[in-house]
């Protein structure tokens, strides 16, 4: 039987992993946002995300919140030790949802430049920082025996969280040039494939490099892997899933490349998810110090209140975005209605 | 400066400015429920331009509700770390439990509603708003939740050096959540009644539209005028009859009580001191708090002078927050009243003085919402979590005051730019008018 406290960092995961996945390709999106140069193309990247950026977003609220009320002394210990990186990503969320509204509504380019860069640079922002935020949980971070945090904002960035951070990045332009691929067409079209494919070797090369640094920087993610069924499940998913996106750009399957694409990201973030558990938060002083599923969580009261919640809400979540994505399946038109 | 003032004064910042924009966005989304049914049902085409209209302005109004409602989630872990850690197991709940129920539907819905609407049945747009509308409510249920259980506690044990939770109902219903929903939501609803009113008013001033215009005016005024009763009473008598119950030290301090005494006057004017607590140049109705509070005029209710000195709110700020608050909200019953008895004297419309005052009236209500919800959170202090945990000794001990400091400048700075540009953006959009619709469009 699998206990609350793993369920619990199981949908933490999933949440996270839902927000890759769906905001993933908003960010992406904005990042090859940044080197669109053609207006009309410009406006088929806003509108391709512009009815389900908002949706997605909330992934991100939700796995704040789950983990406000799961694990709080991680959401405590890890949000102000991350302070002012958390602000810088707090002011790319607020700067990217504005920009939105406000691109399109005053006849001027410099204006209309101003909130396109807002855009595309928030959303290399929120995907480079939390990404760097992810390698420095995987390489741990200075808490002590009473769980305080003795580092700094620069300690943060340092060399392994940064190739994290551009791993990161990589996957996210990648998916989100896939997902323009079902959104645009003709020239654009084929930009996308391009930016696709580069993205895709860029992803491999930097994983590789990552999972190698990952040896020096923190072993002990690798203990008991081989053995682990999970592990082999998720790692030969990930192959799988890799493998299969050139072929299903080549063939014109976009959305099966992009179903592929979004395997991907939840295979790499499993396997990570895999090697941390059950620590959520590994300490770099001492690993006894970490903060674990059983050592930082909720009572098991509030943990089975909440699956209830989780479990009664998330069906039906999952039920009608699928709904609104199929209302906006296929390729952008722009109309009167449109950013 | 000390990091803890920093760090409220960055939260009364942030969800200050946060809370300019829910209260607009669920009073006008359940404006625009009713509207889109009337030009969905009667197939009516000035409903259906005021619904494009009004649902643009909802949009913008929605993204900038958005874009600062981010910094609420994060910043109880952020600069409230110590806080977080000893409510965790209670207060993340609802928090959890607003993005599961309300936040996902709110957002997804809002897309649907704003880009599809001729890529779906009329039956299935409308369906969209209405989930805008109970999406935002609900989402006002949970953090109203949340914040109640902090002035009244409820369903918990304090165990390993924090609060658990052992009842979640009876946290969830803990004595001031209803009166608090009840109380907050009719305020955003007046909110976009007035919204609503004002701009229909510079419509009809402008000549713009001027059919389409008239009616969502005559809808919001009335409208407003039943939200603007219902908000005094019973909702915020009731709101006041709890406080008195459940937080004697804060209804002392809003209503300027500061000896006990039986037979307590309403102060209706009066100007207030700290120290030594004083009301100076008072002018008060003998009985009648004793009378609204506890149905008998002879009532005993406990003044200031009760409590332990460091167990007081500020009394200042308390007493003048609420008391510009009720002041704002008789304001609001005699505006609406009064466009009320002119529209039935078929007058209106030729009142543009009176049309003019609806228009500067806009922000009034935002403004009682903020007062309001600085007489609720200053009336709570020296507490965090009343009786429970004071707000010293809540923030996180990891976070210097240099950077708190950095946070509330770059806050600041981005929120002026914002704020400035919204209400440029907003202003644009009513001065552009609603679009007339082809008839071609209408049969789609």
């Amino acid at each position: 039987m699998i206990d609350l406290n793993t369920i619990w960092f199981i949908l933490i995961a999933v949440l996270i992993i839902g927000y890759s996945i769906l905001d993933g390709f908003d960010l992406g999106v904005g990042i090859i946002h940044l080197f669109t140069k053609d207006e009309h193309e410009k406006r088929i990247n806003i509108n391709a995300i512009g009815p389900v950026w908002d949706g997605n977003e909330v992934w991100l609220l939700t796995a704040g919140g789950a983990l406000f009320a799961a694990f709080p002394v991680v959401y405590a210990t890890v949000f102000s030790a991350f302070y002012l990186a958390l602000m810088i990503l707090l002011t790319a969320l607020i700067l990217r949802a504005v920009s939105f509204e406000f691109r399109g509504k005053i006849v001027s380019d410099t204006y209309k430049k101003i909130w396109d860069y807002a855009f595309g640079i928030g959303s290399l922002l929120i995907a480079l920082l939390l990404s760097v935020a992810y390698g420095n949980i995987l390489k741990g971070i200075p808490i002590n025996e009473s769980r305080i945090y003795s580092g700094s904002f620069f300690s943060l960035l340092n060399p392994y969280a940064l190739i994290i951070g551009l791993t990161g990045v990589s996957l996210f332009i990648m998916h989100g040039a896939i997902y323009m691929t079902m959104k645009s067409e003709g020239a654009q079209l084929q930009r996308m494939i391009k930016w696709a494919t580069g993205s895709w070797m860029t992803f491999i090369v930097l994983y590789i490099i990552a999972t190698f640094f990952t040896f020096f920087y923190s072993g002990y993610l690798f203990e008991g892997m081989t053995k682990n069924y999970l592990f082999w499940i998720l790692f030969i998913l990930l192959l799988l899933s890799l493998f299969y996106i050139p072929i299903g750009l080549k063939s014109q399957k976009y959305f099966l490349s992009f179903l592929s694409s979004s395997i991907t990201i939840a295979a790499a973030f499993g396997i990570s998810a895999v090697s941390l558990y059950p620590r959520l938060v590994p300490s770099s002083i001492d690993l006894n110090f970490s903060l674990t599923a059983y050592n930082a969580s909720s009572s098991q009261y509030t943990l089975n209140t909440m699956l209830i919640i989780a479990l009664i809400g998330m069906p039906i979540v999952i039920a009608y975005t699928i709904f609104v994505y199929r209302v906006f399946k296929g390729k952008v038109i722009i109309s009167k209605d449109s950013y | 400066m000390d990091a803890l003032l920093l760090a409220r004064l960055q939260f009364a910042l942030t969800v200050g400015f946060h809370f300019i924009f829910p209260p607009l966005s669920i009073g006008l989304a359940w404006l625009l429920v009713i509207i889109e049914a009337i030009g969905w049902k009667r197939n009516d085409e000035s409903y259906i331009m005021l619904g494009n209209f009004f649902g643009k302005i909802l949009g913008l109004i929605f993204a900038m509700g958005v874009a600062t409602g981010v910094v609420m989630e994060f910043q109880f872990g952020t600069n409230w770390a110590e806080y977080s850690k000893f409510v965790g197991d209670i207060f993340g709940a609802p928090l959890a439990a607003e993005g599961i129920f309300a936040f996902f539907l709110e957002s997804t819905f809002l897309g649907l509603y704003i880009f599809g609407r001729n890529k779906v049945s009329k039956g299935v747009h409308w369906f969209s708003i209405l989930m805008v509308a109970v999406g935002a409510t609900i989402s006002a249920f949970w953090i109203l939740v949340a914040n109640s259980w902090q002035q009244t506690p409820a369903g918990y044990v304090i165990r390993n050096g924090r609060a658990e939770l052992v009842d979640f109902w009876a946290a969830v219903f803990n004595p001031s959540t209803l009166p608090r929903f009840f109380h907050t939501f009719t305020a955003s609803l007046i909110s976009g009644a007035f919204l609503m009113m004002g701009i229909s008013a510079y419509l009809i001033i402008k000549n713009k539209e001027l059919e389409a215009a008239k009616k969502s005016f005559r809808l919001a005024l009335i409208f407003g005028l039943i939200v603007s009763v219902l908000e005094v009473f019973p909702f915020g008598h009731e709101h006041g009859r709890q406080v008195a119950r459940t937080q004697p030290e804060k209804f002392a301090a809003l209503q300027g009580l500061y000896t006990t005494q039986s037979g307590a006057p309403i102060a209706l004017f009066a100007v207030p001191f700290d120290n030594p607590p004083e009301l100076k140049a008072p002018i008060e109705i003998p009985g009648l708090l004793s009378w609204l509070a506890f149905g008998d005029i002879n009532a005993k209710i406990k003044g200031i002078n009760e409590f332990p000195r460091e167990e007081i709110p500020p009394l200042f700020l308390t007493f003048v927050s609420y008391h510009n608050m009720v002041l704002l909200g008789m304001y609001f019953i005699f505006i609406t009243a009064l466009g009320t008895y002119f529209l039935w004297k078929k007058k209106i419309w030729d009142k543009k003085k009176l049309l003019k005052i609806y228009i500067w009236s806009i922000p009034l209500p935002v403004i009682a919402c903020q007062l309001g919800w600085i007489a609720a959170e200053v009336g709570r202090q020296p507490w965090i979590v009343y009786k429970l945990l004071k707000t010293s000794e809540a923030a996180s001990i990891t976070v210097s005051a240099g950077e708190i400091l950095f946070s509330i400048i770059l806050f600041g700075i981005i929120y002026l730019l914002l704020f400035a540009l919204f209400l440029y953006v907003l202003i644009n959009k009513i001065k552009h008018g609603p679009e007339p619709i082809n008839p071609k469009e209408a049969t789609l």
